[in-house]
């Protein structure tokens, strides 16, 4: 409508064209400088400081002398940099699959429920991702405390003897993916029950018509329907599991012996309470492929179903 | 139901029964559903209710081989000792303030930026509004040692120090919430029909006016969802404040809780898990009122766009 209202005039007359013509630059220029606060914050606190990490990764301690790929060439030969690669990658993909699937499950029975009660149970399951995450991360801290554990009294009724739960290596990296699955699969859980409910009822009807067995139901059902909301919501919290930083410090503060640190926390122990700067730079730049990766694949998404519409 | 008249069919028995066990399989499902989702909402909600039972003990019963999930003796005195130390006042009200200007930045920053992303097209504006999403995706953890480095910079050129001021948090974490806040406000602003602001323009007004007497009320639903979540998200940052602030009269709750009350005398518990439930409060409260809006929110990032 305003298309046709705004270009007849422009092709009747030929004297207010340049009128017309100053009022369309004129929107395109208010547009831009409406966007302008957004665009200074992006490119002053966002893009910069991401390519300055670039530079800094490339300097000595001092920060005075250029070094190459000295820094990385210096983690390379690190042991506690293969550990905080391994630690990182077996964090954030163990977590994503154990939120994934208890999102997925925990989704279903809130589905099945009588739609009346569903609104009181969505609000219970969500709370632990309401919450600040350094602040539950706490609580979780004293349940795991050494001499008072009350999970380890629990397990004590059952005759379990109590777990090291932040003091071994093997069980606190266990800890530190349960906190994050707790906190994390609230979020899949709420992701999924709204990719239920847009699946139409009609295919399960047709799938019972055909017999199909409830696994059958979801298998080729509902599982090809939430294809997309499934991998962008995995691929968007493999992104921030892989960045994470609340958890891991406050839990472990990356012990013992290194064995829980992950990228985002050996960058704050080198960089910031280290000193070195350019090193701790350097850690945190190779959180990046991963990143791009999972970006990449979001982004595709997105675009494809902006073009769909 | 057209599968149980098939079955009967097949089997030979009478419709009624079999329509009863249909019924019966179905109550059954919804019993271990129930069952299910019981066990999830103790595994979901333990840490929290842990923080308030053990609030609410005395030192000397945390201490005591008891069990841990009872109160003997209830009392108030974590409550009563941390709201009357000056030093936790400080935390609540920086980070209140924080949070509180973050909102308001970021709302204003992002409605208006998304309105024109959304609606007024210029050069450049549709490779913007996917960098907003892009730089959405980039981490805090990537970003603090640049920033570490940048503010030292900032205090040599011109002399403001950055560092270790509460309300640097009001410039850092605006990075944080503008690029959702502005993917959400986008997402809502392409669901107003295209007729509503046309017409607003054809009878005279201008874009400003079509933002503020259209868009906003129209939008005020994704409005309230995007501040909840900017206001969730400035309470509980932790990374920054860790990073850039260290003296106890400018930490934010959530690091203050963190760095001063763990340390110091081992049964410290009582308090430590008052503060963190007190911390864990404002969102909690923001979160029981407006559910719905923080839901909405929270599936508009992914299923809009």
């Amino acid at each position: 409508m305003a298309d046709i209202a705004a270009r007849n005039p422009a092709v009747l007359a030929g004297n207010q064209r340049s009128g017309l013509h100053k009022l369309m630059q004129r929107k395109s220029t208010i547009a831009f400088l409406m966007a302008l606060p957004l665009i200074l914050l992006i490119a002053i606190l966002v893009a910069y400081p991401a390519g300055y990490a670039v530079y800094l990764a490339t300097l000595n301690k001092g920060m005075t002398r250029f070094v190459g790929f000295g820094n990385f060439e210096f983690l390379f030969g690190r042991d506690t940099f293969w550990l905080v690669v391994y630690q990182s990658c077996l964090f954030a993909i163990t977590a994503v699959i154990f939120k994934a699937i208890i999102g997925f499950v925990v989704a279903h029975f809130v589905h099945n429920i009588p739609a009346k009660g569903q609104r009181k149970w969505r609000g219970m399951l969500l709370v632990p991702w309401v919450i600040p995450p350094a602040m539950s991360t706490l609580a979780w801290l004293w349940l795991f405390d050494p001499s008072y554990s009350a999970l380890n009294w629990i397990l004590a009724i059952f005759g379990i003897e109590g777990i090291p739960w932040t003091g071994e290596a093997g069980w606190a990296r266990f800890s530190v993916i349960l906190v994050n699955v707790w906190i994390g699969s609230p979020f899949f859980m709420i992701m999924y029950l709204a990719a239920l409910k847009s699946v139409p009822e009609q295919l399960y009807e047709a799938a019972s018509i055909d017999g199909a067995t409830w696994w059958q139901r979801i298998w080729y059902v509902t599982l090809p329907m939430m294809r997309n909301i499934i991998a962008i919501t995995a691929l968007f919290s493999l992104i921030v599991t892989f960045a994470n930083f609340d958890i891991v410090r406050v839990l472990t503060a990356g012990g013992p012996l290194n064995s829980t640190h992950i990228f985002g926390t050996w960058a704050f122990r080198v960089g910031i309470e280290g000193g070195d700067i350019p090193l701790g730079a350097a850690v945190s730049l190779f959180m990046v492929p991963i990143l791009a990766v999972a970006a990449t694949f979001i982004l595709r998404d997105i675009t494809k179903r902006g073009s769909e519409v | 139901m057209a599968n149980a008249t098939i079955t009967t069919g097949a089997t030979g028995a009478p419709t009624r029964p079999k329509y009863g066990s249909m019924s019966r399989d179905r109550r059954w499902a919804l019993r271990w559903s129930y069952f299910f989702l019981v066990l999830f909402a103790i595994f979901f909600l333990m840490p929290p209710i842990y923080m308030l039972i053990t609030s609410l003990k005395t030192s000397a019963e945390i201490s005591a081989a008891t069990n841990p999930w009872w109160i003997s003796n209830p009392t108030l005195q974590n409550y009563i000792d941390l709201l009357s130390q000056n030093q936790f006042l400080v935390f609540f009200r920086n980070s209140a303030i924080v949070s509180i200007c973050v909102v308001i930045l970021t709302m204003t920053i992002s409605v208006i930026a998304a309105f024109a992303l959304a609606r007024m097209k210029f050069w450049g504006s549709a490779t913007l509004a996917t960098g907003v999403f892009l730089t959405y995706l980039i981490p805090e953890t990537l970003l603090f040692i640049p920033l570490f480095k940048m503010f030292a910079w900032v205090n040599e050129v011109f002399g403001v120090q950055l560092m270790n001021h509460w309300w640097t948090m009001i410039i850092l974490y605006p990075t944080l919430t503008v690029p959702f806040a502005t993917w959400i406000m986008i997402g809502y602003f392409a669901s107003i029909p295209k007729e509503l602001d046309e017409a607003a323009l054809i009878d005279g007004a201008t874009w400003m006016q079509t933002l503020t007497k259209i868009f906003i009320p129209v939008a005020l639903p994704g409005i309230i969802a995007a501040t909840i979540f900017t206001f969730t998200v400035a309470w509980a940052q932790f990374l920054y404040p860790l990073a850039f602030t260290t003296s106890t009269s400018e930490l934010v709750l959530p690091v203050g809780i963190v760095t001063t009350l763990i340390k110091g005398d081992v049964f410290n518990w009582g308090q430590i898990m008052t503060g963190a439930l007190l911390g864990a409060a404002p969102p909690l409260i923001i979160y029981a009122f407006l559910m719905d809006y923080y839901i909405a929110g929270l599936t508009a990032g992914a299923t809009k766009g």
